[in-house]
């Protein structure tokens, strides 16, 4: 990140496209809206089940050449899910410890 | 809906007076893209004062650069959505952005700059980006 707040009034993430990892076996990649009691606001979410035929990796750099396919208008990830969240145009696999 | 064109006029102004050719409809994208030789800059303008506030001016850098692409082409997103919905299909592989831009090389895309490469970076940093393309793609074919 640059350091600048991408849109003035709002959190620093707001408007960015990022990965936000979960506990459990979904990945989402959208728009970072807004948190609130509720969770994680994403906009124009495309989903990774960890269930499903391809990798995670595979799914965020695929999403990252070629664009994130948005199969979910809006999603609320509860923050009790959220592992991590990532700029997809800065994300990496986590490093396992 | 379409955005208020007297709010979009002068985001169009800031891609078309640095020598941008505007697409603004299905026919028009088809005469520029359809058989399409050489080198050329799609670049789809769009309101999002963010993303296309550093995305404009990157352009406006990377075209002062000694190798440019031999046109550039520009459309505008939520406003000529014929146009829009049109070049899209020619980078079927590629989801929807904007902004975004795409430089084809003989009817082929060779490289894409989506809206998440252009969130958060400053205008030089997407244009290094662009110009590094642009030396790669656009240069003298021998």
């Amino acid at each position: 990140m640059s350091g600048h707040v991408f849109h003035p009034g709002h959190s620093a993430l707001h408007g960015m496209t990022v990965v936000v990892e979960t506990a459990g076996a979904l990945t989402y990649v959208g728009r970072y809206d807004r948190e609130d009691s509720a969770g994680v606001h994403l906009l124009d979410v495309g989903v990774h089940d960890l269930n499903s035929a391809s990798a995670k990796e595979e799914y965020i750099l695929r999403s990252s050449k070629f664009g994130v396919r948005g199969e979910h208008r809006h999603v609320v990830v509860p923050v009790d899910q959220v592992a991590r969240i990532t700029q997809l145009a800065n994300w990496e696999p986590a490093r396992s410890s | 809906m379409p955005y208020n064109p007297a709010l979009v006029a002068p985001m169009r102004a800031e891609v078309t007076q640095l020598g941008a050719r505007e697409l603004t409809t299905a026919d028009e994208v088809d005469a520029a893209l359809g058989d399409q030789r050489g080198s050329m800059l799609v670049f789809v303008n769009s309101v999002c004062g963010c993303a296309a506030g550093n995305a404009r001016p990157a352009l406006a850098l990377a075209l002062k650069h000694a190798v440019v692409p031999q046109q550039v082409v520009t459309v505008f997103a939520g406003q000529d959505l014929d146009a829009v919905a049109r070049v899209r299909q020619y980078f079927a592989d590629y989801q929807p952005s904007s902004p975004s831009m795409a430089l084809l090389r003989d009817g082929e895309v060779v490289h894409f700059v989506h809206r998440h490469q252009i969130e958060g970076r400053s205008p030089q940093a997407v244009a290094a980006d662009l110009t590094s393309a642009f030396d790669k793609f656009c240069g003298a074919v021998v």
